[in-house]
């Protein structure tokens, strides 16, 4: 039952409560209108302790798309945040008013003080460089989509595999599979920390592999997931000039790919996927972001205990 | 040869790891006025070579959990009437409430004030913790133990 729950981390539902959300946006995507006013007199509080035009975008075109009402704030200079209120007493307060809160905070782990301080559901929508869960649902519900199975996949995640939030949360998810493989393909400073190495994939016996470069590992994939390196990530110059290129991901780099291979990526894209790349039909990121706000219908339905 | 007389009731930490009876005797933050107490360092020691040893009078209940995180291999006997009444091997403690202090400036715990510190044992080997809001991991064999485990702490503490 996901009723009444909170979506802390992507491990928090089992796979069979994972596939019960997957079912359910499957509908919402072959019928909209029959859910136009599954959420009707719902309320949902959004909590951006920190910007993301994106994601809140997508939670609240969720909720009215249920037919449900949104209320919150998107910086805290403008809440009571900036009086110095806690995070549960923000959370309490917000629970007397609404049904469900979503929370994005720069701190990791705050959505987990704030879920257990309330009854109401809470959803993590990113808290630092921590846990993203919903981008993981987006991600699989893309996958299942487009794939028809999360099983013995190879998955090449490039890039930021350090600090990217949405990278850890989808090897933990997909963690859970079978005969799931991945690449990490990223620069030596910006490889997966090591709670990712020792406690989901070493612990687990996932098989994986680190390399530098995207070239090399490109025709064994079957999902390539894209995420931005920053410049100011790199220790030094040199190896920025040396390893760049590497991790943009272009026409010519596409052709060494599998002509069934996925490209997903958590969006916003700056430089990593050249534009040339949009038109080709393995590029899947913004058909992803749809999905997005998809599984957000699912889950708020699943976690209200709405049914229609 | 160093002395100290036998305590008629209170406890002995016995077995201390030479070097790692400072950071117990830091943690208990026992109360010099009302407690006497006997530190011994670099004892000599037929298992280990050497030892530390802390003798404390009238006092029984010290924690635990503590002590299996600092030093597992430690034992405390319990002194009634001049004799050991209870001989008490710590474990290594599965999981910390307010005991370790999450170091990561990026966690939550460092801006909510209330929320407890909360630590889990991911290997028990090198001993190896986890914390609860934001997955960042700690050895209690490293050198940062007097900076990660809390002297005293507002809240209750306690090991399970």
């Amino acid at each position: 039952m996901l009723a009444g729950r909170s979506l802390l981390e992507p491990m928090d539902f089992t796979v069979e409560e994972m596939d019960e959300i997957f079912t359910l946006a499957d509908r919402i995507i072959e019928d909209p209108k029959k859910y136009a006013h599954a959420c009707d007199g719902r309320l949902l509080a959004t909590l951006f302790y920190e910007p993301s035009t994106r994601t809140r975008f997508s939670f609240e075109a969720a909720m009215l798309r249920l037919g449900g009402e949104v209320i919150g704030f998107s910086e805290p200079n403008s809440s009571s945040v900036a009086k110095g209120e806690s995070i549960a007493d923000t959370i309490r307060t917000v629970a007397c008013y609404c049904d469900i809160a979503v929370m994005r905070h720069p701190k990791e782990g705050a959505p987990k003080v704030a879920a257990w301080s309330t009854e109401m559901p809470v959803i993590n929508a990113g808290d630092g460089g921590h846990m993203h869960p919903t981008q993981t649902l987006t991600d699989l519900l893309t996958i299942h989509r487009e794939k028809g199975s999360f099983e013995n996949l190879t998955v090449g995640l490039c890039g930021d595999l350090k600090f990217g939030r949405t990278v850890h949360s989808l090897i933990k998810a997909l963690s859970r599979y079978k005969n799931v493989k991945f690449v990490l393909i990223s620069p030596e400073e910006l490889r997966i920390p090591e709670y990712v190495r020792k406690e989901i994939l070493i612990k687990n016996n996932i098989p994986f592999k680190e390399v530098e470069k995207m070239q090399e590992v490109l025709p064994e994939l079957d999902m390539l997931y894209m995420t931005r390196v920053q410049k100011e990530r790199f220790f030094n110059e040199e190896d920025y000039i040396r390893l760049k290129d590497s991790y943009i991901l272009d026409p010519a780099k596409m052709e060494l790919a599998k002509e069934n291979m996925m490209v997903l990526h958590p969006l916003p894209r700056v430089n990593e996927i050249a534009v040339e790349v949009d038109s080709d039909p393995r590029a899947l990121y913004f058909k992803q972001a749809k999905y997005g706000m998809y599984v957000r219908m699912a889950l708020i339905m699943s976690l209200l205990g709405v049914e229609v | 040869m160093v002395v100290i007389n036998s305590i008629e009731k209170g406890i002995v930490i016995d077995h201390i790891k030479a070097g790692q009876g400072a950071k117990i005797l830091n943690y208990l933050d026992i109360d010099a006025e009302k407690h006497s107490v006997a530190f011994l360092m670099n004892a000599s020691s037929e298992k280990h070579g050497k030892k530390d040893v802390i003798k404390i009078d009238k006092v029984i209940d010290v924690d635990l959990a503590v002590l299996g995180l600092i030093d597992p291999d430690c034992t405390v006997n319990i002194i009634e009437d001049h004799i050991i009444s209870k001989k008490i091997k710590p474990e290594i403690p599965k999981t910390v409430t307010n005991v370790i202090r999450c170091k990561n400036p990026r966690c939550v715990t460092s801006v909510e004030v209330n929320a407890p510190h909360i630590f889990h044992l991911i290997n028990e080997e090198n001993r190896e913790y986890r914390c609860e809001y934001c997955d960042d991991i700690v050895s209690m064999k490293g050198d940062n133990v007097n900076e990660i485990v809390h002297k005293k702490w507002d809240g209750n503490q306690s090991g399970k």
